[in-house]
């Protein structure tokens, strides 16, 4: 899941393939995200100027919407479902055990920079209670156990590509 | 001779391993030399049994489930690739109890066939909708919408054959279709497995709303929790284009519709239908205020059809087999069906579409099994994050919109979250009221600070401070927000609140005379 570096160039291209799209802000921070992990700094006043608006209204934009990070995110990004069927079957247990594991609490990176947690809610997989996603997977009737598994998984694909 | 395989490529299941199960289908047939056709199908939903594995003999589809990759040498060596017993072998899928005795109209080709094989739609009475419609006048066509009585799956239950015609009646150069794939309630996962498992489905409904209407341009918000529904939705809509269903002349009926598929980005909010638009504009997810309607002016200030998933993905077999056929199902002014969606701590979770008029004693116990932890089954949020919670005493109402909402409970987008008897209920409450907090887009102060106090108020009930006192403001609270939000956002959070108080005052440390 390593990401590229931001680049005024890459930025530049992202935006302009989509610029011309109707409604194209989302779109355009969708793809930016997905090529870096986050929405640097620099691709503000970029995307203002292509689409005409004001960098405060770019700025808005991003801050409303929960799925866009404004920092570098860990090489991998897990959540926990918060949300009231994964809570009917122990996804605050999960949550503590996946807390403890990590040594991380939500909205923070483990200090090796490869995970980074946070908190979802509802993720579709309801009739799956606990769920997770981890990266573009997502996992259900998860337990500390399958975690820890997961983890484990994780950690050896990133050995085997170092 | 080829062994045809159904394993399913639906996030639920392959979040249980659905996509190793495949691959060690694969590997174990290439050893023993057996040659398979491994079809990737949407969900049965019965995700009791998922990794759910079909196989196709002459008798029709033999079930095995779950199943995971270890048990496939073992299938293989039983003979399952025709259909022998095994003890992971339900029999034929279609005569399984809990699929049996379901009325599957929206839902009749999920599970069934390959998600993107316009063939295989097609030879399920895939386009038969649309090319009813296409022989039709607009104005033809929505009155069969309204005829058979469908009413908007996402929530407000607004029949959806009077908004196409406010659409139809007002005159523009152009109008949208938007398609709210937001489904952001917990407990919901029908619009998914749909997405996922009959795309075309959905954008066949879209075009039959296009033509009824006079709008070219569909949009479909999906959220961003779900990149598999948006992936296969994107395929979809290209395979779909280049077979001429979609584009300049839809089915080669002289008219344009085409569609394109957007990701939200994480805000409950943008299910809202105005919020959605604003999202869709690219703005932050801010509520509107009605009117004017999206219908008169909508997505870019033109007339828009909003509708949700199922309610699009219903009007095909509407058009195919007739607005009767369709409003025969259910009961006083709930026709048809829903996608009732079973969630939470139950043994058999899944999608149970039936005529209104179930009750969820039917579906907790004879679908659901009862619950997964072996405990009493205490209640039931339905509705999602804003509907209420129903006590056992009141499982035998018969799910309709109107029963629902005379007991001050929503029937919502048909979901259905379970709770043994270990859930306590000022918690959920107060998960309820920090869930506003979270997702309140800001606009009315009832909402915005509102929620914020109630958090606080609850805190203080169950800290047991003044407890009389609290539960007096926790209620005025409530009240002011019901009649002062602008959305359902606000004005519905109360319903899960006040029903935990007012039937579970007991874990908030109250007796039950207290409480009323
Ligand atoms: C806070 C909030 C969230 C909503 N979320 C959804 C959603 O996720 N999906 C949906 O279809 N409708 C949702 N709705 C309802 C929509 O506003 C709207 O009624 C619906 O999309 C109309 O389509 P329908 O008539 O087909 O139901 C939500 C409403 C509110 C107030
Ligand atoms: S009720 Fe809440 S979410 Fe709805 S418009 Fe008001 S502030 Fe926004
Ligand atoms: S509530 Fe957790 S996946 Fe839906």
């Amino acid at each position: 899941m390593t990401k590229e570096t931001p680049s005024a160039a890459g930025l530049a291209a992202l935006i302009d393939a989509r610029r011309a799209l109707p409604g194209a802000t989302l779109p355009i921070l969708h793809a930016i995200q997905d090529a870096y992990g986050y929405v640097p700094d620099e691709a503000l006043p970029m995307i203002a100027a292509a689409l005409n608006l004001s960098r405060a209204e770019v700025q808005g934009v991003v801050s409303f919407y929960h799925h866009f990070r404004r920092t570098p995110p860990g090489r991998h990004v897990v959540q926990v479902c918060r949300a009231e069927s994964c809570l009917a079957m122990g996804a605050e247990a999960l949550e503590a055990h996946v807390k403890a594991k990590l040594g991380v609490d939500f909205h923070e990176t483990t200090a090796d920079g490869a995970v980074t947690l946070e908190p979802v809610y509802c993720l579709g997989n309801c009739a799956c209670s606990p769920a997770m996603r981890v990266d573009d997977d997502i996992l259900g009737r998860m337990n500390g156990r399958r975690f820890d598994a997961v983890l484990h998984q994780l950690q050896q694909t990133e050995g085997a590509s170092a | 001779m080829s062994v045809r395989i159904y394993v399913p490529i639906d996030s639920s299941a392959l979040s249980l391993g659905a996509e190793a199960v495949a691959r060690a289908i694969r590997h174990e047939a290439a050893v023993r030399d057996i040659v398979v056709d491994i079809v990737r199908n949407g969900s049965r939903g019965m995700f009791w049994l998922e990794p759910l594995v079909e196989v196709d003999t002459p008798q029709g589809r033999i079930a095995y489930g779950p199943v995971q990759p270890e048990d496939v040498p073992g299938l293989f060596d039983a003979g399952f690739h025709q259909g022998a017993a095994h003890s992971l072998c339900h029999g034929p899928t279609e005569q399984i109890p809990f699929l049996a005795r379901q009325e599957r109209l929206t839902f009749a080709r999920v599970g069934v066939t390959d998600p993107l094989s316009l063939d295989d739609y097609l030879a399920h009475g895939g386009f038969e909708g649309l090319q009813r419609a296409i022989a039709m006048a607009p104005a033809e066509v929505v009155k069969e919408v309204t005829d058979s009585g469908l009413r908007g799956r996402g929530g407000a239950a607004f029949p959806t054959g009077i908004k196409w015609k406010t659409v139809l009646d007002t005159p523009a150069a152009q109008k949208y279709v938007a398609c709210n794939a937001d489904e952001g309630d917990s407990g919901t996962f029908s619009d998914r497995m749909l997405m996922e498992g009959d795309p075309y489905c959905l954008l066949e409904g879209m075009a039959i709303a296009g033509l009824a209407t006079g709008a070219t341009q569909g949009y479909i918000y999906v959220r961003s929790e779900y990149p598999h529904a948006f992936r296969t939705l994107q395929a979809a809509i290209e395979r779909a284009r280049a077979g001429g269903w979609l584009g300049a002349s839809v089915a080669g009926c002289g008219r344009a519709f085409d569609i394109d598929v957007r990701l939200g980005a994480g805000a409950y909010i943008c299910g809202e239908e105005t919020s959605m638009l604003e999202s869709l504009e690219g703005k932050r997810g801010v509520v509107r205020a009605k009117p004017p309607l999206p219908a008169v002016s909508g997505l870019f200030g033109k007339p828009t059809v909003i509708n949700n998933v199922m309610s699009l993905a219903s009007v095909p077999i509407i058009l195919a087999r007739g607005a009767a056929f369709y409003r025969d199902y259910g009961l006083g002014r709930s026709r048809g069906t829903l996608p009732f969606q079973l969630a939470g701590n139950l043994r058999h979770t899944g999608l149970v579409e039936k005529a209104f008029g179930v009750t969820l004693r039917e579906l907790l116990e004879d679908y659901g099994g009862g619950s997964f932890s072996g405990k009493p089954l205490r209640t039931a949020q339905v509705g999602g994050p804003l509907g209420a919670y129903v006590p056992a005493s009141q499982f035998d109402v018969a799910l309709d919109y109107e029963q629902y909402a005379a007991m001050g409970a929503m029937v919502g987008h048909g979901g259905i979250v379970a709770f043994d008897d270990t859930v306590d209920m000022a918690k959920m409450a107060r998960h309820a009221m920090a869930f506003c907090v979270e997702e309140s887009c800001g606009k009315c102060t009832p909402c915005r600070i509102g929620s914020v106090r109630g958090v606080e108020v609850i805190d203080r009930i169950i800290a047991g401070e003044d407890r009389g006192r609290n539960i007096a403001l926790l209620n005025s609270l409530c009240d002011t927000m019901l009649s002062g939000s602008l959305c359902a956002m606000g004005g519905m959070t109360p319903y899960p609140v006040q029903s935990a108080l007012k039937h579970f005052p007991e874990d908030f440390g109250i007796d039950k005379t207290a409480a009323a």
